[in-house]
């Protein structure tokens, strides 16, 4: 049990909890906005690929973090042209936009670097993966600050709990949600990002759920980005813990410990029943 | 008051701000929005394949040479299909209900774990007309326990079946992959064979030309699953208070009948017929459940759910469309990547979204006037 809280257990948790932070902080962006946002997994995957083919294309790791952060603006531009501009089934097609994520990145995979697997090797990512570390914990002090104090923060809630009020005191509803989901494509992307760099190139499928535990989160998290961010380290430290009790050759299965996230938010949902602090405005 | 259809996934379960959006009248052409998907979605695989350098016409002979071509191809489309009809159902079992499952995935899986269970600790002797029911019950009721538990969920505490049946997955893949290995044969991430009377017979055994395709029984069961489940909504009372609830919780309520008694219903029966998949891939196919089997069926069954219109016999054209589909990735790999057809298959999910919530916007203007 030595070491459970030493530096390198601590800085373990913390990134695996990255691209679960962002991606829970994009699902509270889009969700605050009324829009339900399952698709958190895909704009996962599309980052990470896009990182993985700017930074190798260009050389240069930077170019890498824009090309991934656009790639996920992108998925998200596609879902949002769906969902708001044709008033689309947000579930319906968050489950269509993670498959197509999915199917892409595969199809890409095999034109630009004719492999079923991953991505050449990205040689360096100059720090910049420290640097998303530091900024997915001060994003999430800023989305809160600003859902809260901004009046562009108001009027995201305003939308998602009660788009007819919102209306009628002349406040526009759709681009707020464009808003709302093209910041969630960024922030997932950005995400990605992180998982690319951290795993110096791109793998199939390379999300592997991380999307959902981060919906999870958000969920958990009670739709509020310092709640959501919680939630993530909880599970990221759970994860850490395991990875550690596991080398050491005890502790829990694995499975178990990777059905916690999943778990606990059903026990929450279930204890908070209808007191659900869910925006009230979501899916419509 | 007319008679109206649900055009669209979730309806009753999300009420939103006008009730006449939701009412779609029978005149509106229900073939539009798929017949719209499927042009759009040729248009996108046309472009991936000139993409990738190849002629699509070229492409689109060997697609159709590897699917409904010659009988291997037939079967194996078959086979495909199967367990979609399966998903498909599920998901349309639930959204006649009003009910919104995203959790066929987990439900296929461990009601197939119980159907590769049940059928290897049968005695080996046992025979087929009582392992085959037993088999495949064990895979419809451990479905039904997985689709019962958010369907209760939802009834009592009010928790969201989307949340709870997409949490349940990962719950179930990542619990079977723990506790499932004590039950699995050594060295491997698959469970004991099942005895001779618990496996369902190929195709291939009754005509010639099938030989090698892994189309099986199980596909009778699909057909004679859709037909009990067109009956059961159609003809039954149980069907009408599942649909009552679907179609109006409040005014359901007001006939007598308990919404929360429904919920629970309509999830169980949900998860039971995707828990029939088992059928397919354990009692048809491979003989054993097998880690990772399901690859995406459960999701892919929302997709069929939608193309189907949530109609039995919809639901079998599309799950016949999407076998395809699948089959013929593999017929074209050779010359483009086979991944074009899951791009594909996203593609038309998404199409046929937008064109029902087009369809279906227009047609609530046409029925109450020009509303903004």
């Amino acid at each position: 049990m030595r070491g459970i809280l030493s530096g390198a257990f601590l800085l373990q948790a913390l990134r695996i909890s990255v691209p679960y932070v962002l991606a829970a902080l994009g699902g509270v962006a889009s969700e605050r906005s009324g829009v339900i946002n399952i698709a958190l997994e895909g704009m996962l995957l599309v980052g990470a690929f896009g990182a993985a083919v700017g930074a190798l294309a260009s050389g240069s790791a930077l170019a890498g973090l824009g090309a991934g952060v656009l790639a996920g603006v992108a998925l998200a531009a596609l879902y949002g042209l769906a969902v708001i501009r044709w008033r689309a089934d947000q579930i319906v097609c968050g489950v269509a936009a993670t498959l197509l994520a999915l199917g892409a990145t595969r199809y890409f995979l095999k034109v630009f670097y004719n492999s079923t697997s991953n991505s050449p090797r990205i040689p360096s990512t100059d720090g910049l993966g420290w640097a998303i570390l530091v900024g997915a914990a001060l994003l999430a002090a800023l989305a809160e600050a600003g859902l809260r104090r901004t009046a562009i923060g108001l009027r995201l809630r305003a939308v998602g709990e009660h788009p007819e009020a919102a209306r009628s005191v002349g406040v526009r509803v759709a681009p707020l949600r464009w808003l709302g989901v093209l910041l969630s494509g960024a922030l997932a992307g950005l995400g990605g990002v992180w998982l690319a760099f951290d795993q110096h190139g791109f793998v199939a499928n390379m999300s592997a759920g991380r999307g959902f535990i981060a919906l999870a989160a958000m969920i958990l998290g009670g739709w509020r980005p310092l709640g959501a961010l919680g939630a993530c380290l909880l599970f990221g430290g759970a994860e850490a813990l395991q990875l550690r009790l596991q080398s050491s050759g005890m502790g829990l299965g694995a499975g178990t410990v990777q059905a916690l996230p999943y778990l606990i938010t059903i026990v929450a949902l279930a204890v908070r029943g209808r007191a659900s602090v869910a925006p009230r405005a979501l899916g419509t | 008051m007319s008679r109206t259809r649900i055009g669209r996934i979730g309806d009753g379960s999300r009420k939103l701000d006008s009730g006449s959006r939701f009412e779609i009248s029978r005149s509106v052409p229900v073939l539009l929005p798929p017949a719209l998907a499927l042009l759009v979605a040729l248009a996108a695989a046309s472009l991936l394949v000139v993409a990738y350098g190849q002629s699509p016409l070229h492409v689109y002979r060997l697609f159709l040479d590897g699917t409904w071509g010659n009988a291997y191809g037939i079967g194996q489309v078959l086979f495909k299909a199967t367990p979609l009809v399966f998903t498909g159902l599920s998901v349309a079992l639930a959204f006649h209900a009003g009910l919104f499952n995203v959790g066929a995935e987990g439900q296929l899986t461990l009601g197939a774990f119980a159907t590769g269970l049940v059928g290897a600790a049968l005695p080996p002797a046992t025979p087929a007309a009582i392992a085959l029911p037993l088999a495949v019950g064990a895979g419809f009721c451990a479905g039904a326990a997985a689709g019962a538990v958010p369907g209760a969920l939802k009834a009592w505490r009010g928790a969201h079946e989307v949340i709870v049946t997409i949490m349940l997955n990962f719950v179930i893949l990542a619990e079977l992959s723990d506790l499932g290995k004590r039950f699995y044969d050594r060295e491997s991430v698959h469970t004991a064979h099942v005895v001779a009377g618990a496996t369902l017979a190929r195709a291939g055994a009754f005509f010639p030309s099938l030989r090698g395709s892994a189309l099986s029984g199980a596909a009778l069961l699909a057909a004679a699953t859709a037909i009990a489940v067109w009956w059961l909504l159609q003809r039954t009372a149980a069907g009408f208070r599942l649909r009552a609830v679907g179609l109006g919780a409040e005014a359901a309520a007001t006939a007598g009948i308990s919404v929360a008694r429904q919920t629970v219903i309509a999830m169980a029966l949900a998860g039971g017929v995707a828990g029939l998949v088992g059928a397919n891939a354990v009692l048809g196919y491979k003989g054993y459940y097998e880690e990772g089997f399901a690859g995406g069926v459960g999701f892919m069954g929302i997709a069929v759910a939608l193309l189907g219109r949530n109609h039995p016999g919809g639901i079998v054209a599309a799950a016949l469309l999407f076998g395809t589909l699948s089959q013929g990735g593999l017929a074209i790999n050779a010359v483009v990547p086979k991944e074009i057809v899951e791009v594909l298959q996203a593609v038309i999910i998404l199409a046929v979204a937008v064109s029902s919530a087009t369809v279906r916007r227009q047609a609530a203007q046409l029925a109450t006037g020009a509303r903004a």
